[in-house]
């Protein structure tokens, strides 16, 4: 059995001018130390899916999905108390911006031992060692003194290796991480991402990573959903998504990114017309047909999705072989 | 060199005087040491390292927003400190890199891209008028948006306006900050589309500040490496990346997440933590973190060496006296 299940996910938020439907019934599983990177650009709802996974969304959003488990727990079912047992203890979340998600009043020390303390009535003094230990493991140097600094005195890159380090205290199960090393240097991402994938491989975590950069997904995951406007329009195997991308809108975006060695020096880059459409209201046809250079008659019903071979699936009426180029569009967003 | 260099640093410095915390005394920081570099008119100079090296630092010098400690900053031969601001700003113009905060949110799109034409007293409101949408075919807006707002553009449309708003004087020279690092993949490959065809239309030169290694690549001409204030490295950008020399630019190139499965996350041996660049180490300032540094590293700073692939410093490529300027 998988280690977390998502059936028909969705998350709607009321607004003024009807519900938005932010994320529209979503499926995936992580299993036992298997990496899920869930990959799409601002607006898709991928930092809303990782936020509803740990019951973290905005006091507006309302989550639904038709299964929501966790190491066989539903999580639907669950009080508010129960959840804060969970959260941090067995499941524990990596935020985007270590500047604001860290408290700049209680020092580094206070909030690494926090969740320790909490769940798991260890002494103070145990707490404090676990909390050194695994400052050292995430590269820390002289791990016991940074126990008394305050969030300020640090580095974006040793606040986000803080951050990792607070998310390991309890020995969590499941790390959902959203977007950790996109505000950071290249060379402290891949370090960092270096020390999630070792850390992986040694506790037997699973790790949901959300992510824009197809870079990071490709080096790090074993499963790959990519987010289109609330839906997931293509999910599989890493080798499989990079080596066959189905989806018009995963083959736009494999385009668009410069790669050394590989796109010619100077030459254009594909690119995406158009803009995300509106998830305001019901929404009927394919989400992708505005932005779609393939978009055809029947895109006007939201196709389901589609298997291929091996587990991969991708939400298109077409098959690659079946498509062709109806609208020249122009790009100008 | 064949062409005439349109900008030229001439052993540019800037020190900042810092308190390193409450009640202690201030000390220098030197965020620029020494640097000299050319841009040679329709050239792309990529400008490429960490957080805190000084990138930023060294573009404020050559907008004439900072004034350097040392050295000076030449445009067309002639030196900036002094000139005229707005002298300059006719010749250098900035692109940033948030389109949300680099906008006036409280002004019309139209307003935002004539106002250099206003500030230098060029033409008449008509021509202001013709002049904004000329500039916004160029960069692909739809004219309409000249009575938009910034905040009812997407982030791809803003950067597009700040473009516009760069290129109506006509400048030489255009300095872009990060252009893309906070639009989304399939908008900044759009941006970058556009700022290669009008290099091409208007024989643009331009500096580009970038951790995005891909994107350096993929429009630089040349590349610089710069390491706490000093360029360590600078080839042509092929060269760069098919042979890199400096064991720091070595490090970056392996950093880059290219996106190919089965290739795992490089281990860079870069050990920890960027130097405090109030205290910088001895010698090479890269030694800490250098997989290959030896004795010397830590007591005496390498000579610049330039060749005919560039420049280089490291103690790994000493300079030959000849070659020494």
């Amino acid at each position: 059995m998988a280690l977390l299940e998502a059936r028909g996910l969705r998350v709607d938020i009321p607004l003024a001018g009807g519900t938005l439907h932010a994320v529209r019934g979503i499926d995936f599983s992580v299993e036992k130390g298997e990496t899920l990177c869930i990959v799409g650009e601002s607006g898709c709802g991928k930092s809303l899916t990782s936020l509803a996974l740990m019951n973290l969304l905005p006091r507006k959003a309302r989550r639904s999905a038709e299964r929501l488990n966790f190491a066989g727990i539903d999580l639907q079912a669950l009080s508010e108390r129960d959840y804060a047992r969970l959260r941090g203890n067995r499941m524990a979340m990596i935020f985007q911006e270590p500047m604001t998600s860290l408290n700049p009043s209680y020092t580094v020390g206070d909030q690494l031992t926090e969740a320790l303390l909490t769940h798991k009535g260890v002494s103070h003094r145990e707490a404090r060692e676990r909390a050194v230990y695994l400052l050292e493991r995430v590269g820390i140097t002289a791990a016991a003194s940074r126990l008394g600094q305050y969030p300020h005195q640090l580095s974006g890159g040793l606040r986000q290796r803080v951050m990792i380090a607070m998310s390991l205290m309890c020995g969590p199960e499941l790390i959902i991480a959203d977007e950790p090393t996109t505000a950071l240097d290249v060379t402290i991402q891949a370090q960092i991402l270096h020390l999630l994938a070792e850390l992986q491989r040694e506790f037997g975590m699973a790790l949901v990573l959300i992510t824009h950069d197809l870079g990071v997904v490709a080096r790090i995951a074993h499963k790959v959903a990519v987010m289109y406007a609330g839906q997931v329009v293509e999910a599989g195997s890493t080798e499989a998504i990079f080596a066959a991308p189905q989806h018009p809108y995963t083959l736009g975006l494999m385009e668009c990114i410069p790669v050394p060695g590989r796109t010619e020096r100077g030459g254009r880059l594909g690119s995406i017309p158009g803009i995300v459409p509106s998830l305001v209201g019901e929404m009927r046809h394919c989400a992708f047909r505005g932005r779609c250079p393939f978009a055809d008659t029947p895109c006007a019903e939201d196709p389901g999705l589609r298997e291929t071979s091996g587990g991969h699936s991708y939400r298109c009426h077409f098959r690659p072989e079946e498509r062709r180029v109806t609208a020249e569009l122009e790009a100008s967003a | 060199m064949s062409a005439p260099p349109v900008l030229e640093l001439k052993g540019v410095s800037k020190t900042f005087m810092v308190s390193p915390g409450f009640f202690k005394p201030r000390r220098p920081l030197r965020a620029v040491d020494d640097v000299s570099l050319t841009l040679g008119r329709g050239e792309v100079l990529g400008l490429v390292g960490e957080s805190g090296c000084g990138k930023s630092t060294l573009a404020k010098m050559l907008l004439g927003l900072l004034p350097p400690s040392r050295g000076e900053v030449l445009v067309d031969g002639e030196p900036l400190t002094g000139a005229d601001r707005k002298a300059v700003a006719r010749r250098i113009q900035p692109v940033f890199q948030d389109p949300y905060s680099s906008l006036n949110p409280r002004k019309s799109i139209g307003d935002i891209v004539s106002l250099p034409l206003r500030v230098h007293r060029v033409g008449d409101p008509r021509e202001w008028k013709k002049r904004t949408e000329e500039m916004l075919d160029l960069v692909g807006l739809p004219r309409r948006v000249a009575g938009s707002y910034p905040s009812q553009l997407s982030g791809g449309q803003r950067q597009r306006v700040a473009i516009a708003r760069a290129l109506i004087m006509r400048p030489e020279v255009v300095i872009c900050d990060e252009p893309t690092s906070a639009l989304d993949v399939s908008v900044q490959s759009q941006i970058l589309n556009l700022l290669l065809d009008l290099r091409r239309e208007l024989g643009l030169t331009y500096l580009l500040i970038s951790h995005n290694l891909a994107v350096v690549e993929h429009i630089a001409t040349r590349v610089a490496v710069m390491y706490l204030g000093r360029i360590v490295e600078e080839a042509e950008t092929g060269d760069l990346f098919e042979r890199p020399r400096h064991p720091y630019t070595e490090a970056l190139l392996k950093s880059v997440l290219t996106p190919e499965p089965g290739l795992g996350v490089p281990d860079t041996h870069l050990g920890l933590a960027y130097p405090n660049p109030i205290d910088p180490p001895s010698g090479c300032a890269f030694h800490p973190r250098c997989p290959k540094a030896e004795a010397v590293c830590s007591e005496r700073r390498p000579d610049t060496r330039r060749d005919e692939r560039g420049r280089i410093e490291c103690h790994l490529y000493p300079a030959v006296a000849a070659a020494a300027e």
